[in-house]
């Protein structure tokens, strides 16, 4: 398979600023994050809230310029793009907002949502593109009665759908999903999931899914990368992260995933305390203050993402023998 | 198990909305023993909150129409009380609530030990039963301290004297989660309701809290309602567990059998619907019915697969399929499927 979208040691730091405005320090949202993306995978993200998660969706995407590093996608340098150079690419690289109905207009019908894509990107004329949004349409599996809707006509589950739609009506070849089913009762979510690998089948698409929903991801996924305060901690094969993961703190995190019919995590449960605040973070490896294995050692390297075979990093120091 | 501390019999619960009453519950049943831990689990719009909402007593009042049935705690009728009563005796003393977004529930502008003082003012387990609150005596107050410091120490928070002085910003959502479970059992409460406690916060957090949550009601004897919409916690700490589908109880099973051999349609199907390798996804076809002019009889049948004609006519009664576990429905599966 071919890489469609590289990273190579991306970096976004958010000044703090003081109440004068004067910075008094960096928030590391995203730190020397390098990882690849292969045509048609899906490729999940995952972490706790502000891990850099969705930093990493947006700064791929352009809304946040990167601080260093320098994205790929498809062969292209794209980190310093001019704006009418971004905008062709655009159509090509997509992304879903966590709340669809917020990124809906609540003023217009989802016709006219649906629309505006194609008359920004496309020399279409209105009948052609009005073929293609009806087609996008049933392919997300809406009726089209659903055109003459207003946002709030439609449930949570249906206006992701619409999101969807309004994505896919350019043909994109990569997809960010930001926490594409949070906010979704079970039953939807299911057949929302079910509508993502219909539709990569059906468009030939690469997601990139970035959840906080473990047990989603590892339905989905082909390789997910595990990320802890703007790094990424590990990297690999779905199964293998999830069945032989190698980082302390993604053993921890899915040890606090509740499994139905298996062991209590209220009986087992280790980890303590809270994620160290952004703002602020310990020297050498971030995960130390809350590692039971952490040692000297960890306080002062920063341990690198290294691959020990197989496609399956990881970044600790003490892997090896943990493992 | 124990005695009955809450008893809920044919509760009906109605919102006027412009588009006529919305009929939220529909003669709801649903008890809970002292020192149980009840799940009530639902998808949103099922009812479950308003469920809450009534037994605590703060339905919206101008647009909340209570049908018929009773609420009965302790053995009396709390919805036959006067509010006065309910204040200051049930309300945050007998009863307390631990909320979905322990952000929004503290006041911005004061500090947590103010909150918390504020709280200890008007619902100490040291005020007497009929005391008129209205000075807090320098005695109690220092009482009231020693206990707060206690109960924060027990919830596991650091330094407990450097967090009352701080806002609620300061601290960090699971923090101020387990503030709000400390604040809930200060007044020594018989019931506390916690409304999706786990639902903002991270895997890593929520493990914690229900941890936490647990220890806690087994330690105090406190019962707990639970409602949550994720049937992953509610295996964690749940006793026993209540399904509700669209303003209706459809099975009340201890947990272990609930998931061993889940009874009503609509409960298999939403097991099934729970991400899982050997299983691969499903949903339930259709959706939730609208609760202005919902589907007469049992409010499942337009999406259940067994529905036959009486499903339709009348709404099934309950039915006792095991020990303690109920079940309202014509055609319970019998058949043990294989739970996840």
């Amino acid at each position: 398979m071919t890489d469609l979208l590289r990273l190579e040691g991306l970096k976004k730091y958010f000044p703090i600023l003081n109440a004068w405005k004067r910075r008094t320090g960096w928030l590391r949202a995203l730190d020397d994050v390098s990882l690849t993306v292969e045509r048609g995978e899906i490729l999940g993200v995952v972490g706790e809230s502000g891990c850099g998660k969705s930093t990493l969706g947006k700064t791929v995407m352009g809304i946040h310029p990167p601080t260093g590093g320098r994205i790929i996608f498809e062969g292209n340098d794209i980190t310093d793009l001019k704006p009418h150079e971004s905008r062709e690419l655009r159509r090509d690289l997509q992304y879903t907002y966590q709340d669809p109905g917020a990124s809906l207009d609540p003023r217009w019908k989802i016709g006219r949502s649906l629309d505006e894509p194609l008359v920004i990107h496309t020399d279409l004329n209105r009948a052609a593109r009005k073929e293609r949004v009806r087609e996008i349409l049933a392919a997300v599996g809406l009726p089209e009665g659903h055109l003459d809707l207003y946002p709030h006509e439609i449930s949570g589950g249906q206006q992701r759908r619409v999101g969807l739609a309004r994505i896919l009506t350019l043909q994109p070849s990569l997809v960010v999903l930001d926490e594409p089913t949070s906010g979704l009762d079970v039953s939807v979510q299911a057949t929302i999931l079910n509508l993502f690998l219909d539709l990569q089948k059906q468009f030939d698409l690469t997601y990139v899914f970035i959840s906080h929903d473990l047990s989603v991801v590892r339905m989905i996924c082909d390789r997910v990368a595990v990320m802890y305060l703007g790094k990424v901690v590990e990297l690999g094969e779905t199964e293998a992260v999830f069945s032989s993961p190698r980082h302390p703190y993604t053993r921890s995190l899915l040890s606090a995933i509740p499994m139905i019919g298996e062991r209590r995590i209220t009986e087992d449960f280790w980890l303590e305390g809270e994620p160290p605040d952004p703002g602020n973070l310990p020297s050498g490896c971030r995960f130390r203050t809350r590692c039971p294995l952490a040692e000297a050692q960890c306080a002062e390297v920063s341990p690198p993402l290294v691959d020990h075979g197989s496609g399956h990093a990881d970044a600790c120091l003490l892997s090896e023998r943990a493992g | 198990m124990g005695d009955e501390l809450l008893k809920v019999t044919d509760l009906q619960v109605g919102f006027s909305t412009e588009g006529g009453l919305a009929r939220v519950l529909d003669h709801v049943n649903f008890s809970i023993d002292t020192g149980e831990i009840v799940g009530l689990v639902g998808e949103s719009g099922c009812g479950k909150t308003t469920l809450a909402r009534s037994i605590l007593g703060v339905l919206p009042k101008n647009s909340a129409r209570i049908g018929s049935g009773e609420i009965r705690f302790q053995g009396r009728n709390l919805l036959a009380e006067d509010e006065a009563t309910l204040a200051t005796e049930v309300r945050g003393r007998q009863i307390t609530f631990v909320p979905q977004d322990p952000f929004s529930s503290f006041n911005p502008v004061f500090t947590i030990g103010a909150q918390i003082e504020e709280l200890m003012k008007w619902k100490s387990p040291a005020i007497e039963a009929g005391a008129r609150v209205g000075r807090y005596s320098r005695t109690r107050r220092k009482e009231d301290r020693e206990r707060v410091m206690e109960l924060l120490r027990t919830v596991q928070l650091p330094d407990p004297a450097a967090i009352l002085a701080k806002y609620p910003h300061e601290v960090s959502g699971g923090q101020r989660q387990r503030l709000m479970i400390a604040m809930a059992l200060l007044p020594e409460p018989r019931l506390i309701i916690a409304d999706e406690p786990t639902t903002a916060l991270d895997v890593t957090i929520q493990a914690q809290i229900l941890k936490l949550l647990r220890r806690l009601a087994t330690d105090l004897g406190v019962s707990v309602l639970f409602t949550t919409h994720d049937l992953g916690t509610a295996y964690e700490i749940c006793d026993r567990i209540t399904v509700m589908y669209a303003g209706q109880e459809v099975e009340s099973a201890p947990s272990d059998e609930f998931f061993a051999a889940p009874a009503h349609p609509y409960t298999v199907r939403l097991l099934q619907s729970l991400p899982s390798r050997d299983r691969g996804i499903t949903g339930i076809p259709g959706s939730i019915p609208g609760l202005i002019a919902p589907p007469p009889g049992c409010r499942f049948h337009p999406r259940c697969d067994l529905a036959t004609a009486e499903c339709s006519a009348t709404r099934p009664g309950i039915t006792e399929v095991g020990a303690n576990h109920l079940v309202r429905c014509y055609h319970p599966e019998t058949t043990t499927e294989a739970a996840p």
